[in-house]
This record gives structure tokens, C-alpha cells and sequence, in this order.
């Protein structure tokens, strides 16, 4: 009996309309093939992309250099040096990540008390020189800047469940 | 308490105990944990935090086991429902007022509250009201406060009247508006404040020179000996990047406690200086330039293989290790010369003929707390050596007298029985006064003893253990040889001992490596000239080690035209200008972090430490750099590998030879320094001592530092018509200066004081000299 219902369907080509039918299905829906870099893919606001160092904002910086990013960080990225402002402040006199080094694990944002160091949604980007992969404070800072309205909005979205 | 022995049952084991024994002292030599927070145990109990509160079977209510009595047959939980509950309660109360500011906390990683709230607090705080602030007052360069995370534990307030003998810190205020601070807002003036900040079990008192520079968890910790003073300090060096980040004490009874000087606690502020001396220099034309090791050492060798028999002077720190004093003397003696001194700032020599073979302290550190008379001589004991200091004042606490002849009338944290003010001259008439009252040769200066003399006769003779110390100013006086005859002349007709506090880490050592002209490594004499007859007569090359010229030594002046006219070798750490101006090769060298060595302590411990930190630079291990200066020269006995190595061979060397005081025969010496006029009072500021601390900045920013100002009091400013504040020129030897005046009332009439090691006096002689003073 199999052998016979078997005959019939490969007399009638019954598994190659089967899989142009699929075929011909996708024809006629909307394609999701991205054109990158014209096109870009959805980011969640979990992302864990470049680095940022977050000011508040009156324009002062997060970071107080407790080192507690230094200290998790398991590819040992993060390298601090701190020291008392002119206020009397506890601030960092220098801030490095090195990109090599990181594993963009995200413990760094995870460990920090005041939300200073953060991972961005960027993750395009690229170093032509040895050193530019050493992200200065400056650098980081400057990016935090340049994103904070994304960034405040992403951790916004995500304080119900961090 | 008594040495009855009980047995008591902590969480079900059973323990042995001494009747009369804290309940937390047992369960500490048992291993088992108590939280607390204001007990500690060399300080008195004041049970106030209530930490330690754990529960005694048929006790109404939970008791705190740092102030329970054990008793015979008692049964104790310290982990029982009751006790947890009790425990856990007084966290809760701790924690109200206490900021949670434990990411910008010093403290923080490090902090005993912050271990025991994991342990023993809630995860979730019930308080919502306002939190307690409290002002931060200004204690001084040493110490940072944050008084609002104060858990008023009192620790620091009992160090200070306990140990420290100085009440700074005190409680004001009872209750919730209880504060701990300084009474009158100014900078501590303890040599012992940094203590403070070990004993803070939270971040209220931390080190400001430390401020925010690193966290606990990033530092390596290196055990080593603290290089300032010759109780050898047992210490541990907190190292992060090849940086010495800060120094903490390490536990030593035999040493020092658990305590060590803000001197040892900052000094490594000087380790990282602008002014080390990194590459090798050697002088061209007059000029120096930077060399290659090669080029410097094969310049070096030169100089010494040049130099005439007998015409090497080697002049070493008194700080320097074992190690490089042993091979310093093996080179300058495999030279031909056996002219090597450490006393630098030593004037008289007179006395060397009756040397014994390893100058000691005379007792040891814990004996002295035993001692019933101490006569100081000559010694602000207090700031020259704090931890010996902490010892006398035990033995004053213990119902022992102290006493002390000073040419300034110093304060010190005890009562002074006899506390005799004089000329630095009369110090000699002064001691001999004793002598003569205690029936004791007075080595020919005629003198009748007054009643304070007696009353030192008398309490020195009923003191079946004590002993006379001679502090640095007897070591820098003119006539020190007739001092230490008398101190040894008292101390035998009164059956007590006697002993000097020497200037540097090493004294002790020094001897035992024979880096003194008569007396060689193995014991043997030798017959080279002393740090003095170097610097006077024509030494045609000099060595120096770890010293510079305008503030090591004991007349900058002489010093200055004696290496202005010889080849000058000098290994050193740091670029002086002094040095750079006479020294022909400069060969750096490392400091005590970064070189392993050994140091010989006053009571002889034998204390090696191995490096933290590599030197700067191409900066090299002395005892390295001596070895090969050997090998060049074609010496013997230069093939050693490690310090160990050297250590070792010296120590066998030593053989028989113990710490030992016992003076030889010498001639009578008749007083040089003769009471007439006026004069100066020298000595070496605390923070004056070595090249690393008078480049330590907190240090130098302390009350206790000089202030630059010639001190004399207010008869003898209006008997020379000075006005305070005003400026004086001050005449020594043909040499002067000119200075600021400032009144103070210490300084005896007809004397005015200058230390010396500071830039001031660089331009004078000695320290202790006959002076005039002229209106600038």
C-alpha cells in the first residue's frame, strides 16, 4: 500500500509543488534582508556595545572612582588612578578601558553604585592605530555626552527589572 | 589575674582559660569569632559599641564578651538565637546614623563594619529618618576625618591617653549628639597620630596622604623593617604598580607592638620624589653628565685603584643595610685603608680606644617597661624615638620614675621626677653631679652635687633595673666620650644599665659589619681615621654611601671643604644638590623598599626583608653596586649572589661577638665644650633624620617639622636687644646665617636653638658650638 501512494506522489512531482509553494509564498510577503550599513537591525536597550562614562545632569561627572568596575571586570580592562579633587572630591585621574582587552561582558555597568560607566547601543567602530583601543576618560565621557539622552532613556526602560 | 587555669564551654567546646581572662580574649585564642568594634587589646576595655554580646547560660540577659570575667564551669553561645538577635540588633542601631557612602570611603574593602554587616546586619534597612551629620574639623597633614561615619567606638580616644600619653582626640556630647574631634581645632601633635587610623574600625579616620589613591584589594602586601629609627619597626608595604602606596605596621611584641611612628608610617611619601637619582653620572671637564653603568663603574674603580694606601675614606649611613656596610668595609679594607665611619654626626672620637665590640640599647624594648628609673640624657625621647618612648612611658605607668637632663626644657607624655634644664655645656657638670651624688668617678670635672643631682643618686640607686640613655644630643655633643664615661659610671655604681639610642636603623649593625675605623667585620682592630679625622685631614678620595653632605653629617661646613678638595665617589638615591656639586661618579642606588637587606635593631634582633618595589630608573641595590666595585678593583671575596650571601658570611664572621656595653680602659678626656657664652642648641628635627624623610612632604608639613625660625627665649632676646620676629644674623666659627627669631620659652638662658639637617644650618658647623647673635 505505501508502495503505492509513494508512485503516485512522485508521478505527480507531489514534494516539488510542496517546496515551490514555500517558495512562492515568500515571493509575494515583504523581504527582511537588511541593506547594511544603509539599513540597520533593531537594538534592545539591554545592548551591550562601546562604552560611556554618564554625567549628571547638572554637568558633573558620575564616576567617583570607587573602583569597583576595576575590580570586577574579569578580563582585568579597566585600569583607575583617582585622587582628591580641588573641592575635596573623590574623582578619577584617569579612567582607561582597553578594547582589546574587554569581553563586553557588562559586568562594569552591573557594578556601578552611581550608573557612571554604561555600554551604549553602538557597537560600529574600529582603531587604525596601536593605542587608539584604549578608551581614555575623555574619550568615554565625550561619547556619554554625545548619547546621553539614548542612554538615560535605555536605563529608564530597563529600571523595572535591573 | 591569676594563673589559676579554669575551663569554661564556648558553643559547646571546651576551652581552657586563666580566672580573671576576658571572655573575648579566650574565644580569640580559640579561633572562634566575636564581632566588636571598641575592643582592641593593648587598649583598656570600654565595652561601648556592643558588638560583642553573646549569651551566658543563666546570665537575665545577653553580656558583652569583651568585658565578661570567665568563670569556672560557665557555659557560652555565641551564635545561640539570643545572642544572633542581640547581635544583630546592635548592627541595626550602628547602622542608623552611618552614611552609606562605602564607594568614596577610604575604608571601604578594608572596613570592620562593613565585614560585619555582611555577617550580622539586615539586608534591608527599617530606617527612614534623617541621618546624623557631623562638621569635619582639620586634624593635620596626616590624618583625613569624616566624623559622620563615627560609630563612637573611642578607640582613637583611648590610644591617645593610653598609649600616646596625649588627649587630642576626645567625646564631646552624650548620646545621639555624641562627637568625637578635637577639643581646639589644630593639627595633632603626636609622633604617634597615624595610629589612629589602623584603630578606626570604619572610614572616620583614614590617612590623608593615602586619600582616594587606592583600594585595599588592589595593593600587594610586602612585609619589611621600617628604616628610621633603630627599633626596626617591624612593618608591611602596601605596593600597587611598582609604587609603595602606604606603610602599615605589623604585629612584633617583641619590637614595636602593634604600633609604628608617623616617621615609618609616611615616610614613603620620599620614595617617589622628582630628585631620585636614576642614571649613573660621571664628572668631564668639570662637568657632570649622564654615564652607562659600565662607564661610571669602570670610572669608579679607577679612582679607587688611583688612590694611595690608606687614603680611601668611606663614609656610611647609619641607615644603611647590613649588607652594604659589610661590603662597604670589605672594599674600603681590600683597599688598603680601614678608614670607614658611620657616625657621621659624631663630633667626639676620643673615647673610641675603650669601644666595646657591639654597642647596644643596653636592654631590651619589652625590659624597659620594667625598668623603676630611667634617666634620659640628652633626648626628646618623645619625637627622636617614639616607640622607645611608648616603653619608658610604660614603665612610668608601671609606678617606675623617669628622669632626663636636656639642654631644652622638652615636654614629655609622662611626669619627669628630676627634669633638669641646662646649657648644652653644663649637660657634662649636670651628669657628673649624679656621678659625684652616687659616690661614681666623676672623670675629674670638680663638681657638688645639688638636690636635684641626689634626688637622681637616690632614685637611680634604689632602682634595682633601670637604666641612663643617651639620646642624640649626648651622641652629637662635643665632649659625648665624657658623657658616655659618666652614663657608664652611674649606671655601674647605681647596678642598673646604660645605652645609647644611636642615629639611624642600622647602629648596631653598623658595628657588628665593621663599618667603624678600629674595629673590623671578624672583631680584629683596625686602624683607620674616624668620620671627623676623614673629613679634617687630606683624605684623597672619599666613598659615600646613602649620605649627603649638607644635612648627614655632623659639621656641613667641613664636610663641604673636604669633598670639595677629594675624588668623590657617592652612591646615593637621591640627586642633592650638595652631592652633585662634590661627587665625581654618581652611582644610584636603591632605598629600603627596593633592595632586600638585612637591619640590626638597638636590642640586636637580626631583621632581613627582601624588596617591594624595583628602583627607579637604572638605579641598582648598593650591595650590588659595592660587589661589583670589588670585582673591579681585583678584589677577594666578591663573588656573592645574593644578599643572603652576605649576610650569611658576615653573621659567621661574627662568631662569639653579642651586643655588649661594657666600656675599655681609655685616657682621661677634660671637657672641651666649656660653659661660656652663648650656645647653640642643634639636634635633628624628627622629620630632619634621612634623605627619605626630609623629602616625605606630609611629613614636612607637621607642626612637628622646623619652622625655619631661630628659637631663644625672652631673656635672651632682650639681653642681646632682639626683637621677636625680627631677623638675626648668627655667628658660629667665623660662619653665619641669617634668621628669622621666634620666642620660646623651652630654650635655657644664654642658648639659642638650630637644629641641625635642615637648610638653615647648612651653612654653620656643629650642631652644639659656642654662637653670637647680631641684629641683621
Amino acid at each position: 500500500m505505501n508502495k503505492i501512494v509513494s508512485y503516485i506522489r512522485s508521478l505527480f512531482l507531489f514534494e516539488l509543488f510542496k517546496g515551490l509553494s514555500l517558495t512562492g509564498r515568500y515571493m509575494l510577503t515583504r523581504p527582511f534582508t537588511l541593506e547594511y550599513p544603509e539599513e540597520k537591525a533593531p537594538v534592545s536597550p539591554r545592548f551591550r556595545g562601546l562604552h560611556a562614562l554618564r554625567r549628571y545632569p547638572n554637568g558633573e561627572e558620575r564616576c567617583i572612582a570607587c573602583k569597583l568596575c576595576e575590580a570586577v571586570c574579569p578580563a582585568l580592562a579597566i585600569t583607575i588612578e583617582a585622587e582628591p579633587r580641588d573641592d575635596g572630591s573623590r574623582r578619577t585621574t584617569r579612567y582607561d578601558i582597553d578594547l582589546f582587552k574587554c569581553i563586553y561582558c557588562g559586568f562594569c555597568e552591573e557594578s556601578c553604585p552611581v550608573d557612571s560607566i554604561v555600554e551604549t547601543r553602538i557597537y560600529e567602530y574600529h582603531f587604525e592605530e596601536r593605542g587608539e583601543q584604549i578608551m581614555t576618560k575623555d574619550k568615554l565621557l565625550a561619547i556619554g555626552d554625545q548619547y546621553e539622552e539614548q542612554l538615560a532613556a535605555d536605563r529608564a526602560a530597563q529600571a523595572t527589572v535591573r | 589575674m591569676t594563673d589559676e587555669t579554669i575551663t569554661i564551654e564556648v558553643d559547646g567546646c571546651s576551652l581552657e582559660a586563666k580566672a580573671g581572662q576576658m571572655l573575648i580574649e579566650v574565644t580569640d585564642a580559640a579561633g572562634i569569632s566575636v564581632p566588636r568594634f571598641c575592643y582592641h587589646k593593648h587598649l583598656s576595655i570600654a565595652a561601648n559599641c556592643r558588638m560583642c554580646l553573646v549569651e551566658v547560660e543563666k546570665a537575665p540577659k545577653p553580656l558583652p564578651a569583651c568585658a565578661t570575667p570567665v568563670a569556672d564551669g560557665m557555659k557560652v553561645f555565641t551564635r545561640s538565637p539570643l545572642a544572633r538577635a542581640a547581635q544583630k540588633g546592635t548592627m541595626e542601631f550602628l547602622l542608623i546614623n552611618h552614611p552609606l557612602d562605602c564607594p568614596i570611603c577610604d575604608q571601604g574593602g578594608e572596613c570592620e563594619l562593613q565585614d560585619v554587616a555582611v555577617g550580622y546586619g539586615g539586608d534591608v534597612s527599617r530606617y527612614t529618618e534623617a541621618k546624623r551629620v557631623v562638621r569635619d574639623e582639620d586634624i593635620g597633614p596626616l590624618i583625613a576625618t569624616d566624623m559622620t561615619r563615627c560609630i563612637h567606638c573611642t578607640r582613637c580616644v583611648r590610644f591617645g591617653g593610653e598609649i600616646a600619653g596625649l588627649r587630642e582626640l576626645g567625646a564631646t556630647g552624650r548620646g545621639e549628639h555624641m562627637r568625637i574631634g578635637v577639643f581646639v581645632e589644630q593639627a595633632l601633635n603626636s609622633e604617634l597620630s597615624g595610629n589612629v587610623i589602623d584603630l578606626c574600625p570604619v572610614g572616620a579616620l583614614t590617612s590623608k596622604p593615602f586619600r582616594f589613591a587606592a583600594r585595599s584589594w588592589e595593593l600587594i602586601q610586602q612585609d619589611g623593617i621600617a628604616p628610621h629609627d633603630g627599633v626596626g619597626s617591624n612593618v608591611r608595604l602596601h605596593v600597587r604598580r611598582n609604587e609603595v602606596m602606604r606603610v602599615v605596621p605589623k604585629e612584633n611584641d617583641a619590637v614595636n607592638q602593634t604600633w609604628i611612628s608617623d616617621r615609618d608610617r609616611f615616610s614613603y611619601q620620599g620614595l617617589q620624589t622628582d630628585d631620585r637619582l636614576e642614571v649613573p653620572m660621571l664628572r668631564e671637564n668639570g662637568r657632570l653628565r649622564e654615564a652607562d653603568w659600565d662607564e661610571a663603574l669602570q670610572a669608579a674603580a679607577r679612582i679607587l685603584l688611583d688612590t694611595p694606601e690608606g687614603n680611601l675614606g668611606t663614609l656610611v649611613s647609619p641607615s644603611a643595610t647590613l649588607e652594604e656596610l659589610f661590603l662597604a668595609g670589605k672594599l674600603t679594607r681590600a683597599l688598603g685603608s680601614d678608614s670607614i665611619d658611620h657616625r657621621l654626626r659624631q663630633q667626639d672620637f676620643r673615647g673610641d680606644v675603650a669601644d666595646p665590640a657591639m654597642p647596644w640599647l643596653g636592654r631590651r624594648f619589652a625590659d624597659i617597661e620594667n625598668n623603676e628609673a630611667t634617666l634620659i640624657v640628652g633626648s626628646w625621647l618623645r619625637k627622636d624615638q617614639p616607640l622607645l618612648n611608648l616603653r619608658v612611658r610604660q614603665s612610668v605607668l608601671n609606678g617606675g620614675v623617669a628622669m632626663a637632663i636636656n639642654p631644652a626644657d622638652l615636654d614629655f607624655n609622662y611626669d619627669l621626677d628630676v627634669d633638669v634644664v641646662c646649657k648644652p655645656s653644663e649637660m657634662v657638670q649636670e651628669l657628673a653631679g649624679v656621678a659625684a651624688a652616687l659616690g661614681a668617678s666623676t672623670e675629674g670635672i670638680a663638681v657638688t652635687p645639688d638636690e636635684a643631682h641626689k634626688t637622681a643618686a637616690r632614685l637611680l640607686q634604689q632602682a634595682g633595673k633601670g637604666m641612663v640613655l643617651l639620646g642624640s644630643a649626648a651622641l652629637m655633643h662635643p665632649d659625648y666620650a665624657l658623657l658616655r664615661r659618666l652614663a657608664a659610671n652611674i649606671a655601674r655604681a647605681a647596678g642598673i644599665e646604660w645605652g645609647s639610642t644611636g642615629f639611624g636603623a642600622n647602629d648596631t649593625g653598623a658595628w657588628l659589619a665593621g663599618a667603624v675605623p678600629h674595629r673590623r667585620a671578624d672583631g680584629s682592630a683596625g686602624q683607620g681615621k674616624d668620620a671627623k679625622s676623614m673629613l679634617d685631614g687630606p683624605s684623597e678620595t672619599l666613598l659615600l654611601l646613602g649620605c649627603e653632605p649638607d644635612a648627614d653629617f655632623a659639621d656641613p661646613q667641613r664636610t663641604a671643604g673636604a669633598l670639595g678638595s677629594a675624588k668623590v665617589i657617592a652612591l646615593s638615591s637621591y640627586r642633592s644638590d650638595a652631592l652633585l656639586a662634590a661627587a665625581d661618579v654618581v652611582l644610584p642606588v636603591a632605598t629600603f623598599a627596593e633592595t632586600s637587606g638585612t637591619l640590626v635593631n638597638l636590642q640586636g634582633d637580626v631583621q632581613s626583608f627582601v624588596a617591594a618595589i624595583t628602583p627607579p630608573g637604572e638605579a641598582r641595590p648598593a650591595w650590588k653596586v659595592l660587589r661589583v666595585l670589588g670585582n673591579l678593583v681585583d678584589a677577594d671575596g666578591f663573588e656573592h649572589n645574593s644578599s643572603t650571601e652576605v649576610r650569611d658570611e658576615l653573621l659567621q664572621l661574627r662568631g662569639q661577638i653579642q651586643p655588649d656595653n661594657t666600656l675599655g680602659e681609655s685616657a682621661e678626656c677634660p671637657q672641651g665644650f666649656l660653659p661660656a657664652g652663648l650656645q647653640r642648641i642643634g639636634g635633628i628635627p624628627m622629620y630632619g633624620l634621612d634623605a627619605i624623610t626630609r623629602r616625605a612632604a606630609a611629613l614636612q608639613a607637621t607642626p612637628d617639622a622646623w619652622d625655619g625660625t631661630l628659637r631663644l627665649n625672652a631673656a635672651t632676646a632682650a639681653g642681646h636687644s632682639i626683637e621677636p620676629g625680627g631677623r638675626v644674623r648668627l655667628v658660629q666659627d667665623g660662619l653665619s646665617v641669617e634668621l628669622p627669631v621666634s620666642v620660646d620659652e623651652r630654650v635655657p638662658d644664654d642658648c639659642v636653638w638650630l637644629p641641625a639637617a635642615v637648610q638653615e644650618s647648612a651653612g654653620l658647623g656643629c650642631s652644639f658650638a659656642s654662637v653670637s647673635v647680631e641684629k641683621a
